[in-house]
């Protein structure tokens, strides 16, 4: 029985050498790699990698789209014993230096240019690294340093090797243990320098077997591989799931053709965070705006009923004959045709976590039918600990625990996890590890509670759960998900835990706002100037308004502003993975914060604006702010 | 998982350095008007050439007598790729056939083709398959077909066009019909490429880009680059030398330093001191002061 990732993938190689492992899209076509190619590549990668001096104490890095080299190279690595590490490509140059020296990096694997140029940047602070090799050499003809290396001429290098000592590379394949290291995965830190969670072969696979017997997956199945392979869900799927059962990945063209390739392979299973789910919601509601009015009643009508059946479904209640057949005739005219835009006709389960979802996009999902299911884990956990099961989903809960894994909540009602799954510690930081990992307890620093059926309900991050002044407990992150479910909202941060009121600082969606704009002929020029139009105002306070008739009282918006420029985790005002980074957001826009507190109808803001050849400029913006109700 | 560029984009044969195209004494009146005065100018291979000046200076009139959609009364443009040729005495297809690509100053592409259709009609050159084996698109035709998709498909990678290849070309926004144009003008596989101000009316986002794409051209693949370019700052970084014409007369010729330093230059063709142009000579000044 294979222990490690590698050893499950030579053992598919020798089962089922033809079959289509990973495809690619390129030169427009699905290009296939079976699984006799892929452990090929693997195997004379590694190789390659010992012949330059790789040995099991170090760690390659990878950066880059999601492509076959990337597994590959994860996967030689591993093979010969080494660990790998996955970096978010947009990732900053300071955290990028402090991974590759914290970690002991001893090669890079990189896409193209755009990566080179940045290592180079930073070479000189770089202590281990002896090599940096691209997969891609486009403009990369005319680089001279000799510490770049194209992967291809890794292989070759491998191949010498082999011919030097058969047999070597099976050997040591063999040698690697359920106990070694696999990966380290950085967990998206609200502050400071990333934690680099230590994930051994072991949890990763046990990790992948038990969401398996909870939701078992096939060989059949096909996978779309496009959110960051440094994210611990798609390590989970790609690595865990997708080795053990031996399905189908698929790596699209480019990350703009993302849509239209999930289109074309239609995946029977998904996990995506809850903004790639948002996107499909507001995708439908601005199509739908735009389409005729016939097929404009069609819809109105049959949204209704999926509503309905959906709500049925989630009481466990059986259906009426009147609705089933209702439904069935939407499903016909309406649910089929916009599942198959979405590329989600064959979907047979779709996951959704990193953070919490709004409870109107579960809805959504369910009305048309999409087995949308609620996964709650932490990369400290392998990213999965509870998950919804079939038939039992209850959208305000995150599921129940999978199989080896127990739960339990601590007096102060923060979440303890314990599973084979868990991670050996933080790599080379014992001080983090042992905040985190107590008595054989992760600490998730979540708040939550279980509910009467067994269902796991997370609050939100502890620190983040607000006390609002009448005393009830109450999630920032829930405001902002119901906010959210509005095409026209792209962001919202809201605030209230230690102010009489709650207030929200809103990002509008720039490329729908934009379009009903000018479909309303309403003229723009940029997004500050498209944020701060009346009309644009009027229609998010609308949103407001619904949002906050589903809200006790003390939790309901009062004033908000809708910002001069959108939150970016380039400017570390939100995690890779999007969440918001509350603490820096307050303290960054404490004028407007303090501005929605007074009874200013605006505010004045300075911006500095650094361009990307470094030269820098003022704006200044005047930002109005809304008050609702008649509360005030 | 072949990645990069798989064909040949360059078309000469000639080494880097050597002079491919040589404008000499090129006069072009139009009735009354003067609209080139005694042009001469030397284009060497693999270096882009800037053509600078003031609106109505001539530089599309130079652009279209050596592509060929004008006459001059006087002079010779000499093209070199192993033998000789006297571009004056050529038609537009002929001067195309030789490797001399182009693209417009108004977008000049099909405009309810898609893209992919609008690159392969750039490969149309170098169909040798006639009319009826390409109808039952069997052996050399099919073939060739394939072959010339796939080189179409390197130049979608090259220009990162791929999420918009089967879209109508006017569907798209002014910055990426620029970026096809480029396309079609590489699908026949230039020796020499003529820009008519490939980044007139784009943000500074979409300049970057035209910028990057450019100098990979160049610098990748060796094409040599002429180019008319309004935007003094993305000309002088990314140019070899540079030309300035006034009334059609060359006023002035040298690397980017050597032009914004000409007195003539700032006086005649500026007017006044242009701001962008004084910025970037006081960074040259400080740069040698250093």
């Amino acid at each position: 029985m294979p222990e490690t990732l590698p050893q499950f993938l030579f053992e598919h190689a020798r089962k089922t050498p033809e079959k289509a492992a990973l495809r690619e899209r390129d030169y427009g076509i699905w290009q296939t790699i079976t699984w006799h190619e892929y452990a090929e590549h693997v195997k004379y990668f590694a190789l390659g990698l010992v012949s330059m001096g790789l040995v099991p104490e170090e760690t390659i890095a990878i950066i880059g789209d999601n492509r076959p080299e990337w597994v590959m190279a994860e996967l030689a690595a591993q093979a010969v014993g080494a660990k790998s590490i996955g970096l978010y490509q947009d990732s900053v140059v300071n955290e990028m230096i402090y991974i590759f020296n914290h970690a002991d990096v001893s090669f890079i694997v990189v896409e193209d240019q755009e990566q080179v140029d940045k290592i180079l940047e930073m070479w000189e602070q770089l202590q281990g690294v002896r090599k940096v090799i691209y997969y891609d050499p486009k403009g990369l003809r005319n680089y001279t340093e000799d510490f770049l290396m194209y992967f291809p001429d890794v292989e070759a290098l491998g191949k010498k090797y082999e011919q030097e000592h058969p047999g070597w590379f099976e050997e040591r394949l063999a040698q690697g243990k359920g106990s070694d290291l696999a990966i380290l995965s950085t967990t998206s830190g609200t502050t400071g320098n990333p934690k680099l969670a230590m994930l051994t072969h072991r949890s990763m696979l046990s990790m992948g077997r038990n969401l398996m017997a909870v939701d078992p997956m096939t060989p059949r199945d096909e996978f779309v591989s496009f959110l960051p392979l440094a994210w611990i869900g798609e390590q989970m799927m790609v690595m865990s799931c997708g080795l053990q059962i031996g399905f189908t990945i698929n790596f699209p063209e480019e990350p703009e053709t993302v849509q239209h390739d999930i289109r074309e392979i239609g995946p029977q299973v998904m996990f995506s965070p809850p903004r790639i789910w948002e996107n499909f919601v507001s995708q439908v509601q601005v199509k739908i705006e735009d389409t005729s009015w016939l097929k404009k009643k069609i819809y109105h009508w049959a949204m209704p009923i999926g509503y309905r059946m959906a709500d049925v479904r989630f009481r466990k209640e059986t259906p009426s004959a009147w609705l089933k057949f209702q439904y069935f005739l939407a499903d016909w005219l309406v649910f089929q045709e916009i599942k198959d835009h979405l590329g989600l006709r064959r979907l047979k389960r779709a996951y959704t976590g990193g953070a919490a979802l709004g409870p109107d996009v579960f809805r959504f999902f369910h009305a048309l039918g999409v087995n949308l299911k609620q996964i709650y884990g932490q990369t400290e956990i392998n990213g999965i600990a509870v998950v919804h099961r079939d038939g039992d989903v209850k959208f305000q809960t995150v599921g129940t625990p999978i199989p080896e894994t127990d739960i339990q909540i601590d007096e102060s009602g923060e979440i303890l996890m314990r599973s084979p799954a868990m991670m050996e510690g933080y790599y080379r930081n014992p001080e983090a590890t042992a905040e985190t990992l107590k008595a054989g307890w992760l600490h998730s620093g979540d708040a939550g509670y279980f509910d009467e059926d067994g269902h796991l309900i997370v609050i939100d991050r502890a620190k983040d759960v607000m006390t609002l002044h009448d005393g009830t407990k109450f999630s920032p992150q829930f405001i902002e998900n119901k906010l959210k479910f509005s095409p026209y909202v792209k962001e919202a941060v809201v605030f209230g835990g230690d102010w009489p009121f709650v207030t929200a600082m809103i990002n509008i969606d720039f490329a729908n706002v934009g379009k009903w704009a000018e479909n309303h002929q309403i003229a723009y020029t940029t997004y500050t100037d498209l944020a701060q139009k009346r009309p644009v105002y009027e229609i998010i306070r609308k949103h407001v308004e619904a949002s906050n008739a589903d809200l006790p009282p003390a939790a309901r918006i009062q004033r908000f502003v809708l910002l001069h420029k959108e939150l970016d985790a380039d400017d570390a005002e939100l995690t890779r993975t999007r969440k918001v980074r509350r603490k820096l957001i307050a303290q960054r826009y404490a004028d407007i914060i303090s501005a929605l507190y007074s009874q200013a109808s605006h505010v004045d803001v300075e911006t500095l604006i650094t361009y990307q050849d470094g030269r820098t400029a003022k704006l200044q913006t005047r930002l109005a702010i809304e008050s609702l109700g008649k509360e005030n | 998982m072949l990645r990069g560029f798989t064909g040949q984009l360059n078309s000469s044969r000639l080494e880097a350095g050597q002079i491919q195209l040589k404008v000499e004494e090129v006069q072009l009146y139009f009735g009354g008007l003067m609209a080139l005065m005694d042009v001469n100018l030397q284009v060497r291979q693999s270096e882009i050439y800037a053509i600078i000046g003031p609106n109505g200076a001539g530089k599309t009139s130079l652009l279209n007598c050596i592509s060929g959609l004008y006459h001059p009364q006087r002079g010779r443009i000499l093209y070199q790729n192993g033998a000789s040729h006297d571009l004056t005495k050529l038609r537009p297809h002929q001067i195309a056939q030789l490797g001399i690509a182009r693209s417009f100053q108004n977008i000049e592409l099909f405009k309810h083709m898609t893209v992919l259709d609008n690159l392969l009609s750039g490969c149309h050159i170098h169909m040798k398959s006639g009319l009826l084996s390409s109808m039952v698109y069997w052996g050399a035709a099919q073939r060739e077909q394939i072959q010339f998709r796939r080189f179409v498909e390197d130049i979608i990678d090259l220009l990162e066009i791929e999420a918009i290849r089967n879209q109508t070309v006017a569907s798209l926004p002014y910055g990426l019909q620029k970026r096809v144009e480029l396309g079609r003008a590489l699908a026949l596989k230039p020796s020499i490429l003529l820009l008519d101000e490939p980044m007139a009316g784009m943000n500074s986002e979409e300049k970057e880009d035209m910028a990057r794409f450019i100098l990979d051209i160049n610098e990748e693949h060796g094409v040599t680059i002429v180019l008319i370019e309004h935007d003094m700052g993305v000309v002088m970084d990314i140019s070899d030398r540079i030309a300035v014409l006034n009334f059609g007369q060359k006023i002035a010729e040298g690397t980017p330093a050597e032009v914004s330093a000409n007195p003539h230059v700032v006086e005649a063709y500026l007017g006044e001191e242009h701001p962008s142009l004084a910025l970037r000579r006081n960074n040259n000044q400080h740069a040698e002061a250093k």
